[in-house]
């Protein structure tokens, strides 16, 4: 799938994290930009959590940035499925 | 050679002379022998009624003589509102003094215009107990000539007697003074408190000033810092940045992870055996430790326990716990806020105390050996208890040690408090990255997720297992908050050192070497 809106989720309290999300022309894959109090500790982890939820949800064409202060895990997970859904206009819920 | 906590430590390094490991807590204290190495005062004789008084810094400055290689001091008791030591130092570089040994209490956000001086080699060496911000940074890329040396508050002193550090001119700033160099904190526009940190540098410099934005009418009262040791007295416009000197009261966190942190400290004292009619006690001025002082309050009142004394950093939430007859005095070496002030002026039982009396291990009275309970702070904790309060999360220096180690080896039951992770940064390590405080003189750390309990108190932890609360292995914390965070990279150091920690006898207890990124 390939983002239809320009999206966001997340705070840019401590230990949440931001993330944006833009659409991209066709085919040309992912960007991911991370910015993040922790970056000397857990860059890799960063990426490699924000490339694994964009694989599990198959989205392409997008470049995201996440501007990260410390979250966990499950806190990046849940902010990168939210700006998925919601740049693909497939949120439910309120918003 | 290696120290007792396993650290390589140079037996030499250029600059700074011959280093001693750290043996442990109590090793190298010889009870009730006068330490060989102490030296005398430099006290320099007047003629009657000759004028102390000087037209401006720069004067006073010249009339010191200063010369390259010489070591200035001052106390910080002006925190981040300090305007005389970068004022100093700016004379002294105009006249193109050099090789400067810099040896303030402690550095604060105040001071990083250091940071020039430092980089054109102005100044070679720093002695201090804390070192933040952009000279922090500065320091840990390698930019200081000579490793910076990190003491205890009580270290700090003992350096003085011994000779460690020899001060040549001490500027020293007073709220207000009288033209022989009588001097406070305790009043006038820009009061600050109690001047306990100044009081060694008046005693053992060869040459001081007295720097003060307040002359008043011969004699200062109260005079905390006496005639018969100053050289000379500056009236100045200003000694710094009133607001940022002390301002208002400190109130008590509203994070709620640090009040959780803070409930559960009290608890453990309250069932740790010494929460009783006569306890002494000490906490930080901020987050978890000062929000410990809240609930003990809260508990005292219900258990009608009377104190005897609190020590330290005092903060106008310690005074409020005086005036309420909730402890019978307080001992204030350094005041933290405006309303502390005018009690260290008129409440008797308000005591100012010089840093020697607080902390100093070489004498026969300090009160942090007098102490019951004291809470402290960490940046992180490791397994064996360590405590570092000094490095930051990429090794950078950031921070202070203070009367950490001090109070943690003289007091009863020390307690620390730290959330588990901040920030989605593990706090309990297998090893912190720099040792300030060595396990040995911690008993307890608190966090939100449990209590860690020295396995060298295990009566304690029978205790507090009695009263219901959480203790765990310090093992199994460090693991249940890696499985939530992930495990953090190594550090990438390099292999200069840039300071060096000195216990608070005066050996060294750790080494900090340069960082190769900053976050």
């Amino acid at each position: 799938m390939t983002p239809k809106f320009k999206a966001q989720a997340g705070t840019f309290e401590s230990s949440d994290i931001m993330i944006l999300i833009e659409p991209l022309e066709k085919d040309s894959g992912r960007k991911v930009d991370i910015s993040s109090t922790v970056i000397l500790q857990f860059e890799e982890d960063i990426k490699k959590t924000i490339n694994q939820v964009l694989d599990r949800l198959q989205v392409e064409g997008l470049h995201l940035i996440a501007k990260d202060k410390g979250a966990l895990t499950q806190t990046i997970e849940a902010r990168v499925e939210t700006a998925v859904k919601r740049s693909l206009g497939i949120q439910e819920g309120t918003m | 050679m290696k120290n007792a906590i396993g650290v390589e430590i140079p037996e030499y390094i250029e600059g700074l002379g011959k280093l001693e490991p750290f043996q442990g807590v109590w090793k190298s204290i010889i009870e009730d022998e006068v330490p060989s190495t102490n030296i005398s005062r430099t006290l320099k004789a007047k003629k009657p009624h000759v004028s102390k008084l000087c037209k401006n810094l720069e004067e006073a400055v010249k009339r010191c003589k200063p010369f390259d290689g010489m070591t200035v001091t001052c106390h910080h008791h002006l925190r981040g509102g300090d305007g005389v030591l970068m004022q100093t130092i700016k004379i002294l570089d105009e006249m193109g003094i050099k090789d400067i040994t810099l040896a303030s209490s402690s550095l604060t956000s105040a001071h990083d215009g250091l940071v020039s001086y430092v980089e054109k080699g102005m100044i070679t060496r720093i002695f201090t107990s804390g070192i933040r911000g952009a000279l922090g940074d500065a320091i840990s890329v390698g930019k200081l000539k000579y490793p910076a040396i990190i003491h205890s508050h009580g270290g700090r002193v003992r350096d003085f007697l011994t000779g460690r550090i020899k001060p040549d001119l001490s500027v020293l700033a007073a709220s207000a003074a009288d033209e022989e160099g009588n001097a406070t904190g305790a009043h006038g526009p820009s009061a600050f408190g109690s001047m306990g940190y100044a009081d060694i540098d008046a005693r053992y410099s060869r040459n001081v000033i007295i720097v003060t934005d307040n002359l008043v009418e011969y004699p200062c009262v109260p005079c905390t810092v006496r005639q018969h040791f100053i050289d000379y007295v500056v009236k100045v416009d200003s000694i710094g940045d009133a607001t940022k000197i002390a301002s208002g009261t400190t109130r008590i966190t509203n994070s709620p992870m640090d009040l959780r942190i803070a409930r559960i400290a009290a608890t453990v004292i309250e069932h740790s055996g010494l929460f009783k009619n006569g306890m002494s006690f000490q906490v930080g001025a901020g987050g978890a430790s000062l929000a410990v002082a809240k609930f003990l309050r809260e508990d005292m009142k219900r258990k009608n326990i009377i104190g005897s004394f609190m020590i330290g950093g005092v903060t106008s939430y310690g005074v409020d716990m005086l005036n309420e007859g909730l402890f019978h005095s307080i001992f204030d070496v350094q005041s933290f806020d405006a309303a502390v002030s005018s009690s260290v002026l008129n409440n008797p039982n308000h005591i100012e105390i010089s840093c020697d009396q607080y902390a100093n291990p070489n004498n026969c009275g300090s009160m942090t050996n007098k102490l019951d309970v004291v809470v402290l702070g960490a940046l992180e904790v490791d397994v064996d208890f360590n405590v570092n309060v000094i490095t930051g999360s990429s090794g950078e220096i950031r921070g202070a040690s203070g009367g950490h180690s001090d109070t943690a080896s003289g007091a009863n039951l020390t307690v620390v408090v730290c959330p588990a992770f901040r920030g989605r940064l593990p706090i309990v390590k297998d090893r912190v990255h720099t040792v300030v405080t060595p396990g040995e003189s911690v008993d307890v750390i608190v966090t939100e997720r449990g209590v860690c309990v020295n396995p060298a108190k295990p009566n304690l932890a029978a205790k507090l297992k009695e009263a219901g609360v959480q203790v765990v292995d310090i093992r199994d914390l460090k693991e249940e908050v890696e499985k939530m965070t992930g495990v953090p990279a190594e550090k990438k150091l390099g292999d200069q050192i840039v300071g060096l920690v000195e216990y608070r006898d005066g050996t060294i207890i750790d080494v900090i070497y340069n960082v190769k990124n900053l976050s």
